[in-house]
């Protein structure tokens, strides 16, 4: 038994020693630890895969930095990002005055409009009167949670607020919500996968407002860190000009992802 | 002397559920008393502490605060509505399921056991996440479900959030009461039996109460440790206080002030729990042996 | 209809099956288990030793330390700890000039577990003590030992069979509390499985999966404790 009791000490110590000597210099890449296709999801083999996945690795190569994919729970990866778990977040992170003041962005690297979708059944449109007595679901801590709470459901809707967005389709499906408000082209993907075909359509795109929707989507960085946003903006502009952006992005989209 | 020691631990162990033993550990159950505070070294260190209070209230942000002090005070609503509506159910269904094992048939025991360890055997967030999601994922396919006069409440997510906690309630309180059935001394039972009491009479009156009254104890343990539980139903939407201060975190940016406060909130939570039981136990004749 | 609506090659070993995700989460949470469940029991064992032997200041930390752990839910626990333990570390090594130093998320996991059930098994180990027979400690002490060697020969082989049952228990609550580790994002079993069921929909399926093996971890725990008990308790009267 003492034998066993002083083994399991040695283990522990062996075991934190080496998960803290693991340290090593790659940045860590602030991943939501979500499927949130086509931008980035899990596949069968625990591998991280899509559209955003892509950008991150051709950005990296592109400004010679070491990347690992460290995925983090969303409604905490701001915590992560200013406690260092993290060194940036490539998360669909839309650049906003309300998150500036927290921390930094790098350029944006897409941009997309904001859509709003229901049953098949339903008619309605993606505005306040539309949406007036629905319950909507949108994900924790994202812009569209500010948008639906300020427009929506002070014009008498009630927001629903989900930790992940897969969660919020997935209860838009078993019919739990009236209508779901997210990025267009995440939506889009959910409309065209099996479940979204049966039960859903787009009701519309909502209003801008630049205020709360952001100015497109950038990689979040400590504030401070000069350096590596200075790496990552010029890194963002080569693979633009190069053309090494658009091919990968063909494999997604039909259309200029970026935005004006 | 060993032997003497030897020989009546592992039989006071066999009648005690491995939960008990481990339930003060887990779970606090009783208060520090008020007089033992005045002694030198410990008016020093409430010094320290208020010190260290006196920091975080001057140099972290807490201007956030009487903003959302309503909704925080609605969230410690649901979260003690959550608990005491699934502890009472919980405790309902834990009387049957320990019976069923002590005296029934196979064909009853069997599933309760097997419902016991299932339950015990799994984390409750995956068995949570088992009842919101996995059951919401089959409604598509049963168009009928959104006809059904459940339908209303199966759309909200509390009734989840209640079922998941009231099952594992009962679970690990079944596990306890069957102790406690088991345990009510047969010559209490016997002798009830010579009365002629009918076996209804007899639960009633005699081993119900006795089992109960063997059983509370524990149920001051048990309940803190749902006090601990009741959080995981925040993560299906149900907003409790958790959800609310989760909320804060998020508008504010804030990483330690908003779980500074939940901590502290549900420290009071629990202290007041306990207090409470400590009251009902003064009220309770002394429990035998 | 339920037979052909369960897509039962989405648990494949190999992908496009996600039966090996499963069971690297699982492994994961293992691995997080037991090195939380062994620092526990260090800090544990320290922690009972303080509580008993300690001065009135440190047995009063120790308690602050156990009230708090077991009066707040494990899962603000492990976001304070998560966030807190880490940044404190980084800026502990930041004024000792060291810089910040990079923590992986599992020993970050490890510490928060370790740091929760050192609270219990503090408690746990604490009552095993104290029963075990004072005379016991007070020969040793005759017998000049010192205060360590007293901790190392006499007290802790002699109450380990009393804390046995209640240390049992604590692995199995650990094993379950590797779970709440989802909601930071650690890829443990629980995580892996909500990862799986929203790509592929088969909400039921997967969480029915990792149901299961949870189920194996405990049963299969539950065997080998029951062999250990069984052991410790070889020196005890025969009955």
């Amino acid at each position: 038994m003492k034998h066993a009791f002083r083994t399991m000490i040695a283990a522990t110590i062996i075991g934190l020693a080496g998960a803290c000597g693991a340290a090593a210099e790659p940045l860590k890449v602030g991943f939501a630890a979500e499927p949130y296709p086509p931008f980035a999801s899990p596949d069968a083999s625990g591998n991280w895969e899509g559209w955003e996945v892509e950008f991150m690795q051709a950005m990296c190569k592109q400004a010679k930095l070491e990347c690992v994919i460290t995925p983090v729970a969303w409604d905490g990866i701001i915590p992560a990002l200013t406690s260092k778990k993290i060194d940036m977040i490539v998360g669909s992170m839309s650049i906003t005055p309300e998150r500036l003041k927290t921390i930094d962005f790098s350029d944006k690297y897409y941009n997309t409009p904001t859509g709003v979708i229901g049953p098949k059944s339903e008619k309605f449109a993606a505005t306040p009167e539309g949406l007036k007595g629905k319950t909507i679901g949108v994900q924790v801590a994202t812009i569209h949670q500010d948008y639906a709470t300020k427009y929506f459901g002070g014009a008498g809707a009630t927001v629903k607020e989900y930790q992940t967005q897969d969660e919020v389709n997935a209860d838009l499906a078993a019919g739990r919500l009236d209508a779901v408000q997210a990025d267009a082209i995440a939506l889009d993907a959910f409309l065209k996968s099996d479940q979204g075909k049966q039960c859903c359509d787009l009701k519309g795109n909502v209003k801008d407002d630049p205020e709360i929707l952001g100015a497109g989507v950038g990689v979040g960085l400590r504030k401070g860190d000069t350096e590596l946003k200075d790496k990552i903006n010029a890194a963002i502009k080569a693979i633009r000009a190069d053309g090494t952006y658009d091919t990968f992005s063909k494999k997604y989209f039909d259309f200029d992802v970026y935005g004006g | 002397m060993k032997g003497e020691r030897g020989a009546s631990a592992p039989e006071a162990r066999v009648t005690l559920p491995p939960e008990e033993s481990t339930l003060d550990a887990t779970a606090l159950t009783s208060l520090p008393r008020g007089r033992a505070l005045l002694e030198p070294h410990r008016i020093a260190l409430m010094a320290v502490a208020a010190g260290i209070v006196f920091c975080a209230a001057w140099f972290m942000r807490w201007d956030w605060l009487p903003q959302y002090a309503g909704a925080i005070a609605s969230g410690v609503g649901v979260t003690l509505l959550m608990l005491v509506s699934t502890s009472l159910l919980g405790f309902f269904f834990a009387v049957p399921i320990a019976l069923v094992q002590v005296t029934g048939p196979w064909w009853l025991s069997l599933p309760a056991q097997g419902f016991c360890t299932v339950i015990r055997g799994t984390p409750l967030l995956l068995q949570l996440w088992l009842l919101y999601y996995g059951l919401g994922s089959l409604f598509p396919q049963f168009p009928e479900i959104r006809q059904s006069f459940l339908w209303p409440y199966l759309r909200e997510a509390w009734p989840y959030g209640v079922a998941a906690l009231t099952l594992s309630f009962a679970a690990y309180e079944g596990e306890v009461m069957r102790g406690a059935f088991a345990g009510v001394p047969r010559g209490e039972l016997e002798a009830a039996r010579a009365y002629g009491m009918s076996r209804w009479k007899l639960f009633w009156r005699i081993w119900l109460p006795r089992a109960v009254h063997r059983a509370l104890p524990t149920l001051n343990g048990e309940t803190v440790l749902q006090l601990k539980a009741t959080p995981l139903v925040a993560t299906i939407t149900v907003i409790d206080v958790y959800a609310v201060i989760s909320k804060i975190r998020q508008v504010t940016y804030l990483t330690y002030e908003p779980l500074l406060l939940l901590a502290l909130i549900y420290l009071i939570l629990t202290a007041l729990l306990v207090a409470a039981f400590r009251y009902f136990e003064k009220r309770i004749p002394t429990r035998s042996a | 209809m339920a037979a052909d609506m369960i897509n039962w090659s989405l648990l494949a070993l190999e992908p496009p099956g996600w039966g090996g995700v499963l069971l690297a989460g699982l492994m994961n949470s293992i691995k997080i288990a037991l090195g939380g469940y062994s620092l526990g029991l260090v800090l544990g064992t320290g922690g009972a030793f303080g509580k008993l032997y300690g001065g009135p200041v440190l047995r009063d930390l120790m308690e602050v330390y156990t009230t708090v752990v077991r009066a707040v839910p494990e899962l603000v626990l492990i976001l304070l700890l998560y966030y807190a333990g880490t940044d404190l570390l980084n800026r502990v090594s930041a004024a000792l000039g060291y810089g910040s130093v990079d923590i992986s998320g599992l020993a970050a996991g490890i510490f928060v577990i370790g740091v929760v059930q050192g609270a219990y098994s503090t408690e746990v180990l604490r009552g095993a003590i104290l029963a075990v027979p004072a005379g016991q400690i007070e020969a040793a002490r005759a017998f000049g030992m010192s205060p360590l060697m007293i901790m190392r020969r006499v007290t802790l082989p002699a109450m380990l069979p009393h804390a046995l049952p209640g240390l049992s228990n604590l692995w199995l609550i650990c094993t379950k509390d590797t779970a709440l580790l989802a909601v930071v994002g650690f890829s443990e079993l629980t995580l892996v499985t909500r990862q799986a069921a929203g790509t592929t929909k088969a909400y039921m399926l997967f969480f029915c999966a990792a149901g299961v093996l949870y189920l194996l971890l405990t049963l299969v725990s539950s065997l080998i404790i029951r062999v250990i008990e069984a052991r410790a308790r070889r020196g005890w009267a025969a009955r």
